[in-house]
């Protein structure tokens, strides 16, 4: 196998005196799809946020793509334009319109030409079937319909990581899954990801690997088919038999 | 529950009720109108005080019987929503009527009708109203200080040019948008700085040198808030991202120079800057006393500017940080791209409040020696010749500093509406 793109050793992380997340360790190796699931409060979206450094942690070692994230990375800029990012509440950029906001980044952070950035920015947007919305200002689109721009505007800078925190916890249900056809044809593409979320149907289609935390810890990772079907920790066996 | 009117008049049609409310209440005013426009009493056949409260009586009856009832016509329903819901409220209305009517025939003779504007000097003023040949006499000093006449196309020009490369921006082409921000935070004011410097105070080109002690009214105050206003904006930008900072150098500069600036009284500022500055500078350094007061207004306005604009900040949700970030911008770029653009739309009500004051802050260069319009006033009623017109005077500049105002805050209504995005 192939080095792993995500490396966490022994990770800690304290929100002042309380810890978040308690010795981490995880690696994800290029193009599997990693599902993290757990109920609220057990860290997992810190963990996520800890990959592209939107959080510090206090102990351990985070290494994403051969770098080594700490309070000495010059270039933490770079590593986050490779770890697209898609939020629980969109975050677009409201004062943009929908192609702005998927080409501001590419023409400012990496330099591409305008002509070039809206093309592949088009490109996206036809990927998750919201081109014909390009000209619109966030504020008008749907929930779902913001989502799935979401996606596209982190698609634009390329990256070699997709990170999703909890991306359709925000939606009505009936946007849920225009969103998660979004994520799962991305999946499909061979993407890397790391999707924080609640719809284990997602799970049980795309996912690799699933992991499941508790209060900060890493409970169980396991195969998608065997965390499913023979959950080894009781914890573990307590949240499917609820979530199910 | 009841209608809780205490005039309890039953009545079958709405429209009676309407005809006898608006009767008396056409009564009342009538009583006032004629009482105070042509001083003719008409229920003089009554006791003084009985007389006098009359017409606050029987409005306040005419107003209670008109919102007895709801009569279908839209204009009375509308007034009876809007200014005559309660007693109470109908004793407000009836009494700002009356004030109103009161107080217009002596403002309009003493303004207007018996005011004065023919003449040259004081003797045209023969009338008990106003004397705006005061104002006309002096308006050139009010208008341009102690600059002398002939020059004073000087200053026109400078303006119009001023404000002519002020619009350039909006000519500019597609691909020099981009350097919009900077035309006008750095190319503009010092365009705007030569062209005053070399056409207002002379002394090249062939252009006799006016010092600027003589630089007055009106014109000093435009030149003065010009300025304050494009110099202190940025720096407030600056402060306000200066205190949200990382880095706690920087933070505690910031908060100490804005809780200092905060904390002292522009007036003290401007005597620091004219009096006690020049003592700590070596003797062959010469500043510019006009200069100096635009860099203390400026230091003053800034700390103030700071705080509307870190309300702007504080306003947005972290996600909008956080996904700058995620897609790698860095400091600058997040603010330049995501931040600031919504921060400041956000305090524009903050900002032109901000700037508002600091045009109304600008008479107190006077304590300096500088005239500017409020300046000149206070030695125009001076002068042995035109003694006891301070009045007109000082109507003439509230009206002249409500229109700049009203300008500014209108241009403001604007932008906020050019800038109006859903979130």
């Amino acid at each position: 196998m192939s080095d792993p793109i995500i490396k966490i050793e022994n990770m800690n992380k304290w929100f002042g005196d309380f810890q978040v997340l308690k010795n981490i360790d995880l690696s994800v190796e290029k193009n599997k799809k990693i599902v993290v699931c757990g109920p609220s409060g057990s860290g997992k979206s810190t963990l996520i946020r800890c990959i592209n450094r939107l959080e510090e942690h206090q102990e351990g070692t985070i290494i994403v793509d051969g770098t080594e994230l700490s309070e000495n990375t010059k270039n933490i800029e770079a590593i986050r334009a490779e770890v697209g990012m898609v939020f629980q509440q969109f975050n677009l950029f409201p004062h943009l319109s929908i192609l702005d906001n998927c080409t501001l980044a590419p023409i400012w952070v990496k330099k591409m030409p305008k002509a070039k950035a809206e093309e592949l920015a088009l490109e996206h947007l036809e990927r998750v079937q919201i081109s014909d919305q390009a000209q619109k200002f966030p504020g008008q689109l749907s929930g779902g319909q913001q989502q799935r721009c979401a996606i596209a505007r982190a698609l634009c800078m390329e990256p070699k990581i997709m990170l999703f925190d909890e991306p359709t916890s925000a939606l009505d249900p009936e946007m849920i899954k225009e969103v998660l056809d979004a994520m799962v044809n991305l999946a499909k593409a061979g993407m890397t990801m790391i999707v924080v979320t609640h719809e284990m149907g997602f799970a049980k289609e795309v996912a690799d690997e699933v992991i499941f935390m508790d209060e900060g810890m890493i409970v169980e990772r396991a195969e998608t088919k065997t965390f499913f079907a023979n959950p080894k920790s009781d914890r573990t066996k307590l949240f499917l038999s609820q979530i199910l | 529950m009841k209608n809780i009117s205490f005039f309890q008049i039953q009545s079958k049609s709405p429209l009676t009720n309407m005809y006898m409310g608006s009767t008396l209440l056409s009564i009342a005013i009538f009583d006032v109108f004629v009482s105070s426009f042509l001083s003719v009493n008409i229920t003089s056949f009554l006791p003084q005080n009985i007389s006098t409260f009359l017409p606050l009586i029987i409005g306040f009856i005419g107003l209670g019987i008109l919102r007895m009832e709801y009569t279908g016509i839209r204009l009375l329903d509308k007034v009876n929503k809007n200014i005559n819901t309660n007693n109470f409220n109908a004793f407000l209305t009836l009494l700002i009527i009356f004030v109103v009517i009161k107080a217009t025939p002596p403002a309009l003779s003493w303004m207007i009708l018996d005011a004065n504007i023919s003449g040259d000097s004081k003797e045209a003023c023969t009338g008990t109203g106003a004397c705006w040949t005061y104002i006309k006499v002096w308006f050139r000093r009010f208008m341009y200080g102690m600059y002398p006449n002939e020059l004073h196309w000087r200053i026109n020009s400078a303006f119009i040019l001023v404000i002519a490369l002020g619009f350039v921006g909006y000519f500019f082409k597609e691909n020099l948008k981009k350097y919009l921000a900077l035309y006008y935070v750095v190319i503009y004011p010092i365009i705007a700085f030569l062209i005053i410097y070399y056409l207002i105070s002379g002394g090249s080109f062939g252009l006799v040198w006016v010092e600027t002690g003589a630089w007055g009214g009106l014109s000093l105050t435009f030149i003065v808030s010009f300025f304050c206003l494009i110099f202190c904006f940025p720096l407030g930008m600056v402060l306000a991202l200066g205190r949200r900072s990382n880095l706690p150098a920087v933070r505690y500069i910031s908060v100490g120079y804005i809780e200092f600036w905060r904390g002292v009284p522009l007036i003290t500022v401007l005597f620091m800057s004219s009096v006690m500055f020049p003592m700590f500078l070596p003797e062959d350094f010469f500043m510019d006393k006009l200069v100096r007061v635009i860099i203390a207004i400026t230091l003053f306005e800034a700390a103030y500017c700071a705080e509307v604009i870190r309300g702007g900040l504080q306003a947005l949700p972290r996600g909008q940080y956080d996904a700058a970030k995620s897609l790698g911008m860095g400091y600058w770029k997040m603010h330049i791209f995501v931040i600031l653009p919504q921060a400041l739309k956000l305090v524009i009500p903050g900002i032109a409040n901000t700037f508002l004051a600091l045009v109304k802050d600008t008479p107190l260069i006077f304590v300096v020696g500088l005239a500017e319009i409020a300046g000149m006033l206070a030695l125009a009623k001076t002068n042995p010749k035109w003694l006891g017109f301070a009045m007109e005077g000082y109507i003439f500049a509230a009206i002249i500093f409500w229109i700049i105002c009203y300008a500014m805050s209108k241009y403001s209504y604007n932008l906020e509406n050019k800038y109006k995005t859903e979130r």
